[in-house]
């Protein structure tokens, strides 16, 4: 099935400017309907009031981490088959593992370039 | 019980409570151990005070050596400096960042304009300046690593300057701090502080009214 490209992304991020490289680089990719938050909990309360197909979230933040977004988001039963994309400078292997056991439907790590950002959104949305 | 035995316990409980001795009670401590030479004295006791008063002496020595260190200054100066720093350091790169993304943008807007082929390569280029715009998060949680680090050093610190206070008081009043030659005059060095904090800084038309004051 074709991927939505009107579909709504909600990126998570406590740097302003984090956000808008991933806004840019997204609409690059022809994502169009791109929102934000800055932390876990601001992303948990927009997900719980709109239907997002994606969310693309940093780890550390105050006060919810992503990491705690992710099973939060995971022990919903309204969102729990979203798919859940990690972005992180947090690249210890223990990381990944923990966000793997929390089901994380891919990880990114931090820098990263719009090539690897592509690559890991099409293996969890399909080819668009 | 024996003033020696007092004297060991005295010890023994302020270690316990983790209080540092100050000259004076390590002084009250060997004058009680002095005044209990009397009497029986064997060779051990009279060994074992030597060693007691040489330790006395040591610590002293030492914790005058530790508070001309001035440790306060770390706490009231170097930490604080650091840290406004390490924040301008991240706010300049953020908003260089920005800056660099506003004109990224505005070509994205040229090159929708263009033909496909151009629009392209032009594309291209602005998709690498944005990857390369990433540095600032990761430099910024980089930093704040670092400020979190600091502010540990100042909390030790701080228990360190607690603890000699006295001696710190002490050396400050006999070595008052030079802030200018002893002419009033400032010296070269003083004018080598490097770029100065925002809330510190002069602005261009603060300068141009000062140097128009000389006119």
């Amino acid at each position: 099935m074709a991927v939505d490209m009107n579909m709504k992304v909600l990126i998570v991020d406590d740097y302003k400017t984090m956000l808008r490289i991933l806004r840019n680089l997204l609409k690059q990719l022809n994502f169009n309907n791109i929102e934000e938050a800055t932390d876990g909990s601001m992303a948990l309360d927009l997900l719980r009031q709109d239907s997002f197909g994606l969310v693309i979230s940093d780890w550390n933040m105050e006060p919810m981490t992503g990491i705690d977004l992710l099973r939060k988001v995971r022990a919903d039963d309204s969102l729990k088959h979203l798919p859940f994309v990690m972005i992180t400078a947090e690249s210890k292997s223990e990381n990944v593992i923990a966000a793997k056991q929390a089901g994380v439907s891919n990880y990114i790590v931090k820098p990263f370039n719009a090539e690897t950002l592509k690559t890991k959104l099409v293996s969890v949305l399909g080819p668009f | 019980m024996s003033e020696l035995s007092a004297a060991k316990s005295e010890v023994v409980e302020a270690d316990d409570d983790a209080q540092p001795l100050s000259r004076e009670d390590i002084r009250e401590i060997v004058e009680q151990v002095m005044n209990s030479l009397q009497g029986e004295l064997t060779q051990t006791d009279i060994q074992l005070f030597t060693e007691l008063a040489s330790l006395a002496k040591f610590i002293d020595n030492a914790k005058q050596d530790i508070a001309a260190l001035r440790p306060d200054e770390v706490t009231d100066e170097y930490i604080p400096t650091a840290s406004d720093e390490l924040d301008a350091i991240v706010d300049a790169t953020a908003e260089a960042t920005n800056a660099i993304m506003d004109a990224a943008e505005a070509i994205e807007k040229v090159a929708a304009d263009l033909d496909p082929e151009q629009s392209e390569r032009l594309i291209d280029q602005t998709t690498a300046i944005f990857e390369a715009c990433g540095f600032q998060d990761i430099t910024g949680q980089r930093i704040t690593k670092v400020v979190t680090a600091l502010q540990g050093i100042d909390e030790k610190v701080h228990r360190l300057v607690d603890a000699f206070g006295h001696e710190i008081e002490r050396i400050k009043a006999s070595q008052p701090k030079q802030e200018n030659d002893k002419d009033g005059a400032v010296s070269d060095e003083d004018l080598l502080n490097g770029p100065q904090l925002k809330t510190e800084a002069n602005t261009q038309e603060e300068i141009d009214a000062l140097l128009a004051s000389f006119d």
